[in-house]
């Protein structure tokens, strides 16, 4: 080995070291995007047949997702506070004609009787899913997160988080182009 | 005035985040069949709770995690092989799901790096070893 060679070396362990602090101080300042979307984007909502949440509304089955026209599924819960923040915005929704269903994550139906009394009850169906179980099937990691679903039953869109009035024309425009 | 809001602000209480339903029945309670309980322990181990990123939902107490433990235990209970489930699961969030990476041509360098610094390791050993002799 010459002697040239050993003096580039000698810097290398500085290099690694400067480039990691780098690394490091680059993802401290812009954060990953610690949103996990749904992969079922573009596949057939899963089959599921959801009972009631609370008595006054039916239940939501995945073959009332596949109506011909495309609808809006909101999966919430009563004792999700952001749920409060956008209820307002889906009762606007469905006054602009937007036909919206839903499923009310591990819920009790008094509970979702008294947030729909008190938020506004914009909903044609809302399941009930005790255990999880269709929000896993959809690839819904929270909630509120809202699905556009068209009119053969295929999964066009998924907004994650509550929807803010900044959202409204972007999801109407998903609805639109999923006609 | 400030101090008096700093107070309000530390006495309030966090706001009620989780639901009023009990965990599901087998995401705390063990299978009956401990063949069957040891796989799905182990696919327990090896699934990312979606809700504290970073645990997975063996370690997690989030409701969500709770959720997942029972459906990784009724699908095994109902005869379905762990790697099933986790392809079910990996389907719908993407490997981000699971704490074993698949090997595919992004994660060639991941599995390849213990064998190269090994390799590099030996390499390594065998200079210094020469050179010592000389």
């Amino acid at each position: 080995m010459g002697l040239p060679v050993n003096r580039a070396l000698r810097f290398l362990p500085l290099l690694i070291l400067v480039a990691f602090v780098g690394a490091v101080a680059w993802r401290l300042s812009t954060p990953a995007n610690e949103k996990i979307t749904s992969k079922m984007i573009g596949q057939p909502v899963p089959a599921f047949a959801l009972a009631p949440a609370t008595p006054v509304k039916p239940g939501l089955a995945s073959t009332q997702l596949t109506s011909g026209q495309p609808r809006i599924l909101n999966v919430f819960a009563s004792w999700c506070v952001p749920c409060i923040a956008e209820a307002p915005l889906l009762g606007e929704l469905r006054r602009r004609g937007v036909p919206i269903d839903a499923i009310a994550v591990r819920d009790r139906p008094e509970d979702v009787a008294a947030f729909l009394s008190r938020y506004g009850d914009p909903f044609d169906h809302i399941g009930a899913d005790p255990e999880s179980r269709a929000q896993l099937a959809l690839g819904s990691s929270g909630v509120p997160e809202t699905f556009i679903v068209d009119g053969r039953g295929v999964i066009r869109y998924q907004h994650m988080g509550p929807i803010e009035p900044g959202d409204l024309p972007g999801l109407i425009g998903q609805w639109e182009a999923a006609k | 005035m400030k101090h008096l809001l700093a107070l309000m602000v530390f006495c309030a209480t966090p706001a009620l985040a989780d639901s009023n339903l009990p965990p599901a029945r087998w995401a705390n309670e063990q299978l009956p069949n401990p063949r069957q309980e040891a796989e799905a322990k182990a696919l327990m181990e090896e699934l990312r709770c979606l809700v504290c990123q970073g645990q997975s939902i063996a370690d997690s107490n989030a409701e969500l995690a709770g959720d997942m433990r029972a459906m990784v235990r009724q699908r095994i209970a109902a005869g379905e092989r762990p790697e099933q489930v986790r392809f079910w699961l990996i389907e719908r969030y993407g490997n981000w799901v699971s704490y074993r990476p698949p090997v595919e041509p992004m994660t060639w360098p991941l599995w390849a790096a213990p064998i190269i610094l090994l390799l590099a390791g030996a390499w390594q050993f065998r200079n210094r070893l020469t050179r010592r002799r000389r």
